[in-house]
């Protein structure tokens, strides 16, 4: 083949490729499109993988049940790489097609797309990432974090190591240890707020992007600063290579809170599994583990259709319900959208305002009691939890939130 | 571009140097000009306006990267950490200052060039390989400096919301009237930067890039063109910068790292190193081949893998399509799309009187 005849080749290919877009984008009636943006592949991909098939799961499960008020859910996935022009890209096609409630992946990603959402008025889920300050529905009114932000999260791991340490932190020592990004400080403001209000001692050690080097840091905390207790918020590898460096240096993981993103199976597991991490606490913003009727739902749907259940169902049940939840907020959001609008095809506005009534809805226990409203939209900043025990995560506490008066004057005052 | 002649008529130097060899090519420029910047907006959607849009910011960048690897002959690494600063500028500029686009982005364009030309320094010294790392080094240090000096990345976040430009009152929100002020700027770069290549300092890059202890001894300061080629290298990568803020609303430091310096170096080795249209080529053919090859699985996918599989395997599967179809190309013509381009155009020169 020449040159010339390869180039006519690759042509015919590319627009035989556009051919079957033209014909397979015909919508169909009475369907509710969520646009999903993914990360399967990039720097986040651990949480992506996971996360994305319990979407799906929820939606088929609504689906297979009649769908919400006579329609059914599809989703639309589009798997951004962690990128922002994919990012871009795939929240203008996702648009075109008719999305008009979607659902975002990174924090990057967030803040860039951010401006478009009020503009072209698509309700959206960023649930445990983005902007804290997006908790402020006056503010942000298309975003929706629906989880605890870093902040609530910040103020709830103060809150939780008061309670371990006996209810007074005078005196104590607190190390929290953060990856050095934006998400990894944004903590930082409650946090310091309280060493003032609760009078305890606080070193702040950095880790340095990509996060696996956390030796040094730890070595320091473990041997020299020796705290009360260490607040870890790291992502990606950088959590595993912690809990492994707490081991090694004998510091007790009895006495560290991991935040939502140094909290799942996967962590641990990447640290050697559930016996070097006994008595890790983590921190989750939906219920870990399967004890959870819609989970128990999703298995019966796979059996009767003659399958098994995804296996990462039950490996990674931290990430899996996180998917849940969020699915399970998008549907609610609709349900409500479309009782309010007498089953008309919902617009954005509309959902936006279903979000807002989103209470006493608690999916079997794996959904905090959140209530959304038009001024807070991470829904009431709720957290649970869990400890390493023989195995497993084990419920350590209930739903609880903590300093919500520091965190709305951070809110306040946010720029 | 579409032109063809049949043979090497030129009798002149300024003939042999003209922009437009031919009064087709005039003809053939004007029409794509027409294309673009009237019909293009006018009838497509405005998702594909957006595709457009973030192939023109790229363009921008890929040419200013091409100044300074393609004709310089100097490696940088550190192109995305050189956008951020025009990007930061133009973010600072505006929230302050509340200045308009016009100063922002010459400014930006500045402060980036002003950085640019200090990364340079190093390049008196070394080359290759070793020069990667200094800029490599270059990059890690401004994500760092940004992340960390509030008063530059405005707090905690390090993302500064900007509103969009505004055109005589007008501000510029839609995707078409986005894709026109953009347009307007790779416009620029594009005329600037064939001008530019075609002058005495171009024709100095090229030298300094052949053998730089040659071009020294015919009499070219390499300090001084090495650094400009850097400094205006930098120019076009802060413009780039400040546009993509206007175009995203936001400047956010993650939007800038290493990744991105990375997919700029591969335009432009894609497209074809010190060409202007291999730019251009460059930066379209890495927009968009992710998109197209995710088409192409969405479409024809479902006739092997099940919608459940399918969800898991597009974007692996478009990973190493992407990377797969790099090296074919590659293979099939190491010079980049843009020799490409010419070869098919040399076959039809002739055609059908090949022989």
């Amino acid at each position: 083949m020449s040159k010339a005849n390869r180039a006519i080749l690759a042509l015919a290919l590319g627009a035989a490729a556009g051919l079957g877009l033209a014909t397979s984008a015909g919508a169909q009636q009475k369907e509710v499109l969520i646009g999903m943006q993914c990360d399967r592949t990039g720097a986040t991909q651990i949480t992506g993988v996971v996360l994305c098939p319990a979407m799906h799961d929820y939606y088929d499960l609504i689906n297979a049940g009649g769908g919400v008020e006579g329609y059914t859910i599809k989703a639309d996935e589009i798997d951004n790489e962690y990128k922002v022009p994919q990012a871009v890209e795939a929240y203008q096609r996702q648009k075109q097609e008719g999305a008009v409630l979607m659902t975002l992946y990174g924090t990057p990603m967030t803040v860039a797309l951010n401006q478009r959402l009020e503009e072209d008025k698509i309700a959206t889920t960023s649930p445990g990432f983005g902007i804290a300050a997006a908790a402020d529905g006056t503010r942000y009114p298309y975003l929706f974090p629906i989880a605890a932000t870093y902040w609530s999260q910040g103020a709830a791991a103060v809150q939780f190591v008061k309670d371990k340490l006996g209810g007074n932190l005078k005196g104590k020592k607190i190390a929290y240890v953060f990856y050095d990004n934006p998400a990894g400080k944004e903590p930082m403001p409650i946090i310091e707020e309280l060493q003032k209000r609760e009078g305890f001692e606080l070193r702040t050690f950095a880790v340095p992007p990509p996060g696996v080097e956390v030796g040094a840091q730890v070595l320091d905390i473990a041997q020299r600063y020796r705290p009360d207790f260490v607040i870890a918020h790291l992502f990606g590898r950088s959590p595993a290579a912690a809990i492994k460096a707490f081991k090694s240096n004998g510091y007790p993981l009895s006495k560290v809170v991991g935040l939502v993103w140094a909290s799942s199976e996967a962590d641990i597991d990447a640290a050697g599994g559930f016996g070097v991490a006994e008595g890790y606490h983590a921190m989750q913003f939906a219920g870990a583990g399967d004890d959870y009727p819609v989970r128990q739902q999703i298995k019966a749907m796979y059996k009767k259709a003659g399958k098994e259940p995804l296996d990462l169902m039950d490996k990674n049940t931290v990430y899996y319900n996180r998917g849940l939840l969020q699915a399970a907020i998008h549907v609610e959001g609709i349900r409500n959208a479309l009782k309010a609008n007498g089953g008309k095809a919902p617009t954005g506005t509309e959902i936006k305002n279903g979000f807002e009534q989103i209470r006493d809805f608690t999916l079997g226990g794996l959904v905090p009691p959140l209530e959304i409203t038009p001024t807070d939209h991470e829904g009431g900043g709720w957290v649970q939890v869990f400890q390493v025990k023989g195995g497993k995560f084990v419920k350590e506490t209930d739903w609880f939130r903590a300093y919500r008066d520091v965190v709305e004057h951070a809110l306040k005052t946010a720029e | 571009m579409f032109h063809r002649e049949s043979g090497v008529f030129k009798t002149s130097y300024a003939a042999d140097m003209a922009l437009y060899p031919l009064p087709i090519a005039k003809w053939a420029v004007a029409a794509f000009a027409g294309l673009f910047i009237v019909i293009v907006p006018l009838t497509l959607g405005e998702y594909y306006v957006s595709i457009l849009d973030l192939i023109l910011i790229a363009i921008v960048g890929a040419l200013g990267l091409n100044i300074l690897v393609g004709y310089t002959g100097q490696i940088s690494i550190g192109h995305g950490a050189f956008m951020s600063v025009g990007a930061y500028t133009a973010a600072n500029l505006v929230t302050r200052l509340d200045a308009p686009f016009w100063i922002t982005i010459p400014a930006g364009g500045l402060m980036a060039a002003l950085i640019g030309a200090i990364v340079g320094i190093p390049s008196l010294r070394i080359k290759g390989i070793y020069l990667a790392i200094a800029t490599l080094a270059a990059q890690l240090i401004i994500e760092w400096t940004i992340n960390h000096v509030p008063a530059i990345s405005g707090g905690v976040q390090a993302s500064i919301q900007v509103p969009r430009p505004s055109f005589f009152g007008v501000q510029l929100k839609s995707q078409t009237q986005l894709y026109m002020f953009l347009m307007a700027f790779a416009v620029l770069a594009i005329i600037g930067t064939s001008n530019l290549v075609r002058s005495r300092i171009g024709r100095a890059f090229i030298a300094v890039r052949d053998q730089d202890i040659a071009a020294e001894i015919i009499g070219i300061s390499t300090f001084r063109y090495k650094l400009l080629a850097f400094a205006i290298s930098s120019f076009y990568a802060g413009v780039t910068g400040v546009l993509y803020t206007y175009y995203l609303g936001i400047a956010n430091y993650e939007q800038f790292q290493i990744t991105v310096s990375i997919d700029y170096l591969a335009m432009i080795i894609i497209g074809g190193l010190g060409s202007i249209l291999g730019s251009i080529f460059g930066a379209a053919f890495v927009t968009l081949l992710p998109i197209v090859t995710r088409w192409f699985l969405e479409s024809f996918g479902g006739l092997i893998f099940s919608a459940a599989d399918l969800a898991n395997i597009i974007p692996n599967l478009r990973l190493i399509l992407f990377g797969g179809l790099i090296i074919f190309f590659l293979v099939v013509e190491p010079e980049g799309l843009n020799r490409l381009w010419r070869n098919i155009r040399n076959y039809f020169r002739v055609w059908p009187f090949s022989y």
